[in-house]
């Protein structure tokens, strides 16, 4: 006689709360959405809000201050997007819970580039900073791995922490080198190098929709792929993974997301190491889920902490970046010491 | 039942980087048993199951499966037929068991698709076998260590290969569930004809559960065949440079070897 089998198909389809979680983020990501559209400067209240959206015709102040937010929400949805789904793949490739672009130094490498850019090629618009920023952010990510690996042990956490730091510094003093003497380049870099998205408009956002759609299909097609990977380099070649193949088409993605995100916005930290996280902490590790929820809590994070830098800075604002550092940083303290509490 | 298959190595040469491990070793896997490969450390047991399982890419010489290269199947065509366990694979953090188990399906999922019914049926099918049904929701973090190293082996049987390799599949575990396993192991050759190969540390556990033995040293294979005719004094002398005396194990009859040491030896005395 057999018993009939305690697995139902839903079980193992839908990791835990998944839903629970998808729900709720959803929501969030609405308020997220309307707050962004009406905190600031000047905060919108809700019919203007809806007049704005909705009723072109309205042409009163606080409508078109709507309108103009629009674009910046949009923006910041997009990086966050970017940036936490970089951090997931940044994660799977090196089988490493801080690997997020700000702390490998890859942020940094491209802005060296573009600001090489603006002081020796005199570039200045948008579409020429990010093919640089994307060359500079694959050169250094390179770079940094090449660094760790070196050594007993391969690439762990501790020693990419190290080699991320001490790439990180040596080219922001490379970069202030060649701006400080250069007081117009410093003055077209000095909104870029503090991450901001307030400077997302729509030709921005059209330039940016390529590099994201890549980015994307890239991480969702190489998810099971990656999700072999988390089990060991031999135990992924035994279920049939190209190892080396998925490992280099998974990091170009993740450079590439965060490349475009940096020649776009500035460097903006730590939301990749946040999003996805937060989100493993949540539905656990199945990048199949891992990888869309990151896209989701990434743009929710980036989108309230640009609220927050809006209301704090006033009567200006203050830059989105410097918002993510002050919340990133104590959550990359915690995840190190755990992370290496486990690898002892 | 599991279908046979020809799998044979001819003159490989492999290792790793600036080191040659094996030297010029040919090879033919019984098919439809179990085989253990046993010698020192360091005598390349594990980098010829690796080679074998193509997780190593020989110098030279040639593996074939049926006889294909298996350079020139695709990968998750060979991992479809053959399946690997590594002797310390990663548990990701807070991982399920199901989601673990899960995991041995990726060679036979389509791209894009999602899992289909013979997916399901192959996790559940697994994790009956391996007696962790019961544990399908925990994190693999909350298990004893012979679980968990059931869990694994259901994850390589989710994966419904005709041919098992498992690097080292009872080392770091207590010798209760060294046995589980191997048992488990065995009710699997024996049941569907599962092709086992596994790399032991215990030659009397390996002379108890082996068909086929597989004696390496410096690299080389020594000596092949069924236990009772392959292990015995001399080959342990051999291979371990172990002096010792093989009786017969009183629960299997298979050659049981008992060392002999410099302290406490009055069996010459009274033989």
């Amino acid at each position: 006689m057999k018993n009939k089998p305690l697995l139902t198909n839903k079980r193992f389809h839908l990791p835990k709360n998944f839903s629970k979680v998808l729900i709720l983020s959803i929501i969030l990501f609405v308020i997220s959405i309307l707050a962004s559209l009406s905190f600031g400067a000047r905060i919108i209240g809700w019919n203007e809000l809806l007049d704005g959206l909705f009723n072109s015709d309205i042409q009163t102040h606080e409508a078109n201050v709507v309108r103009q937010r629009m674009a910046r929400t949009v923006f910041s949805v997009m990086c966050g997007a970017a940036l936490g789904v970089s951090g997931a793949l940044m994660q799977s490739v090196t089988r490493n819970p801080i690997a997020d672009p700000s702390i490998l130094g890859v942020n940094t490498g491209a802005a060296l580039f573009v600001v090489c850019g603006i002081t020796f090629l005199n570039i200045s618009t948008a579409s020429q900073y990010i093919w640089l920023a994307l060359l500079g952010a694959i050169i250094t990510a390179i770079f940094v791995f090449g660094i760790g690996s070196i050594g007993s042990g391969g690439a762990t956490p501790l020693k990419l922490v190290l080699a991320g730091a001490a790439t990180s510094s040596a080219l922001s003093s490379l970069v202030m080198a060649i701006m400080i003497p250069r007081s117009n380049v410093m003055d077209q870099f000095r909104f870029w190098q503090v991450g901001s998205v307030g400077a997302g408009n729509w030709e921005v956002i059209s330039i940016f929709i390529p590099f994201l759609i890549v980015g994307f299909l890239i991480a969702i097609l190489t998810a099971p792929a990656l999700n072999a990977l988390a089990l060991g380099d031999e135990a992924a070649a035994g279920l049939g993974v190209r190892v080396g193949t998925i490992r280099l088409i998974a990091a170009f993605g993740g450079v590439l997301l965060c490349g475009a995100t940096t020649a776009l916005a500035g460097p903006i930290g730590f939301i990749g190491l946040l999003a996805s996280h937060i989100i493993r902490l949540l539905i656990g590790p199945d990048l199949r889920f891992v990888i869309p929820m990151s896209a989701l809590s990434g743009a929710i994070i980036l989108t309230i902490s640009d609220i927050c830098g809006r209301l704090l800075g006033t009567p200006g604002e203050l830059e989105v970046g410097v918002v993510t550092a002050f919340i990133g940083a104590p959550i990359l303290i915690l995840i190190t010491m755990k992370a290496k509490v486990r690898a002892l | 039942m599991k279908v046979a298959h020809t799998f044979q190595a001819e003159g490989i040469t492999a290792g790793y980087e600036n080191r040659t491990i094996l030297h010029d070793v040919s090879i033919n896997i019984p098919s439809n048993k179990i085989s253990v490969l046993i010698g020192a450390n360091g005598c390349g047991k594990s980098t010829l199951l690796k080679t074998m399982g193509r997780l190593i890419k020989p110098f030279s010489g040639q593996i074939t499966l049926d006889g294909k290269p298996i350079d020139k199947i695709p990968p998750k065509q060979f991992a479809q037929v053959l399946g690997f366990l590594p002797q310390s694979p990663i548990v990701p953090e807070g991982i399920t068991v199901t989601d673990l188990v899960g995991r041995g399906r990726y060679p036979h999922q389509k791209f894009l698709k999602g899992w289909t019914k013979k997916d399901y049926e192959a996790v559940a099918e697994a994790m009956e076998i391996m007696n962790i049904t019961e544990y399908a929701d925990r994190h693999i973090d909350e298990l004893s260590g012979g679980q968990r190293q059931r869990v694994w082996i259901a994850m390589a049987l989710a994966q419904q290969t005709d041919i098992l390799f498992l690097d080292e599949p009872t080392t770091y575990l207590d010798i209760t569930y060294q046995v589980e396993i191997l048992d488990l192991l065995t009710d699997l050759n024996r049941k569907y004809g599962t092709t086992i190969v596994m790399v032991l540390h215990d030659i009397n556990l390996s002379a108890r559960y082996a068909d086929h033995i597989f004696a390496l040293h410096n690299g080389q294979i020594m000596a092949e065949g069924e236990p009772s005719k392959v292990i015995s004094s001399n080959l342990i002398k051999d291979i371990f440079g172990l002096h010792c005396t093989v009786i017969r194990d009183p629960v299997s009859d298979s050659p049981f070897v008992v060392p002999i040491g410099r302290h406490h030896n009055h069996v010459r005395m009274y033989s």
